[in-house]
C-alpha cells in the first residue's frame, strides 16, 4: 500500500504521555497518525479501519492495581475480540512503557500459544525505583520480528527509560522454559546493553531496572505484537539524541528513526 | 447479602521488594530490631452474593483476573457477612 493510505491509531488514556512525539515521528514519516482517547475507540470499535496500532507510554489510570492493569482489562471486555482480529491480520501492534505492560497484561505478549488468558509474565516494580534516563540496547532478534527487520543488529541503540515498574519478569516455576520458548520462537527483540556492546548481565545502571536476562523487548511468536520499556519517539529525531549539540554535524534523527521507519516500511511492503 | 472481603496482595517470596527493603531501612535506623519487611497492598471490598459460597469464588476470581499477575504477586483474603 501507499505510505500516505497508511493510517496509524495512536489510543491514549488518562495517564498516557509521549503520544504527541509519536505523532510526530510518524507524521514525519508520511503516514496517517489518528490519536484517539481509548473510550470514543471503545464506542466506535473500528479498529479494523488501521493498519498499525500504537499503545502509548505513561502511567494509565494512575497505575491503580499495578501498571497498565486497568486499562489491559478495559481493553480487553470493551474491545478484546476486535484486538485478537487486529493481530491475527498480521497488523503491527506496538506498546512502549505502558503500552508493553498493557501487551503483558491483555495476555498478548509473549502469547505462547496466541493470546493467553491469564499474564505469562510481568513488569515488576523496578529495583532501583522510578529512572528516567538513557540507556543502551542491542537488537537480538534473528528476523521472526520482521516489523523490525529495519533495526540494525550491530548498533547500539541509545533510547531513554521512564518507568518505574519495567522489570520483565517470567514466573519463577517456569523461568527457564519460558526463556527457552523465547529464544526457540525468536521472541527476544531488545536486552539491555554497555558501551562496550556486551549485556548489562543484570546490572545496574546499565540494566535500569533489574529485568531478566536484560529483556527490553519482546514479540509475540508471529512477530507482529511487539513490547519494549525504552522510548523511541523519544530519540526520534536527532535534537533529542543526548549529545546533538555537541555533534559537528547534528545528525537529523535519533535512534528511534530506525524503529518507526522500518514499522511503516513493512505495511508498505506486506499490504 | 453483603458481603465485605480485604484482599491482600503481596510480591512472591524471591522477588526483590525495594519497598520493602527502603522500609525496613528506615525502621533499622529508628533504633527497631527489624530483620525484614515485605510491603503488601490491601483491597477492601464490598459485594452482594447469595451465600459465602458465592462471595469466595466472585473474590477469588477477582484476584486472579485483576487484582494480581500470577507471575509475580500472591495474594489471600478474608471474607465477612456486611451490614
Amino acid at each position: 500500500m501507499r505510505r500516505s493510505d497508511i493510517r496509524v491509531l495512536l489510543m491514549r488514556a488518562p495517564g498516557t504521555n509521549c503520544d504527541a512525539e509519536t505523532v510526530r515521528a510518524f507524521q514525519d514519516l508520511g503516514v496517517q497518525p489518528r490519536l484517539l482517547h481509548s473510550q470514543r475507540v471503545f464506542r466506535e470499535r473500528n479498529l479494523l479501519d488501521y493498519d498499525i496500532l500504537f499503545l502509548p507510554g505513561g502511567f494509565s489510570y494512575g497505575d491503580y492495581v499495578r501498571s497498565g492493569a486497568i486499562w489491559a482489562k478495559e481493553c480487553e471486555y470493551r474491545i478484546g475480540s476486535e484486538m485478537e482480529e487486529f493481530v491475527e491480520s498480521g497488523r503491527p501492534v506496538i506498546g512502549v512503557c505502558n503500552g508493553f505492560q498493557v501487551l503483558v497484561e491483555t495476555g498478548f505478549l509473549p502469547g505462547f500459544e496466541g493470546r493467553a488468558k491469564v499474564p505469562q509474565a510481568a513488569l515488576g516494580n523496578s529495583t532501583h525505583g522510578y529512572q528516567c534516563r538513557w540507556i543502551r540496547l542491542k537488537k537480538v532478534n534473528k528476523g521472526a520480528c520482521a516489523i523490525l527487520s529495519g533495526v540494525p543488529e550491530d548498533e547500539i541503540l541509545r533510547y531513554p527509560v521512564a518507568h518505574g515498574e519495567g522489570r520483565f519478569i517470567l514466573p519463577p516455576d517456569r523461568r527457564d522454559e519460558y526463556l527457552r520458548r523465547l529464544y526457540e520462537n525468536d521472541q527476544l527483540l531488545f536486552r539491555y546493553a554497555r558501551e562496550d556492546g556486551s549485556f548489562a548481565e543484570g546490572n545496574w545502571p546499565e540494566n535500569p531496572n533489574g529485568a531478566f536476562h536484560d529483556i527490553a523487548g519482546i514479540c509475540n511468536p508471529e512477530g507482529n505484537v511487539v513490547g519494549l520499556m525504552p522510548h523511541p519517539e523519544r530519540a526520534y529525531f536527532g535534537y533529542l539524541m543526548p549529545q546533538w549539540s555537541r555533534e559537528e554535524q547534528p545528525s537529523e534523527y535519533g535512534d528511534g528513526r530506525y524503529f518507526f521507519e522500518s514499522v511503516v516500511r513493512y505495511v508498505e511492503r506486506k499490504f | 447479602m453483603i458481603f465485605n472481603a480485604t484482599v491482600f496482595v503481596r510480591l512472591k517470596s524471591g522477588y526483590s521488594d525495594p519497598e520493602g527493603e527502603t522500609t525496613a531501612k528506615a525502621l533499622q535506623g529508628l533504633g527497631y530490631n527489624v530483620t525484614d519487611v515485605r510491603s503488601s497492598k490491601a483491597y477492601e471490598i464490598t459485594l452482594e452474593a447469595k451465600s459465602r459460597e458465592e462471595a469466595e469464588e466472585a473474590v477469588d476470581e477477582m484476584c486472579r483476573r485483576l487484582l494480581t499477575n500470577p507471575t509475580k504477586d500472591d495474594y489471600r483474603f478474608e471474607l465477612r457477612e456486611g451490614q
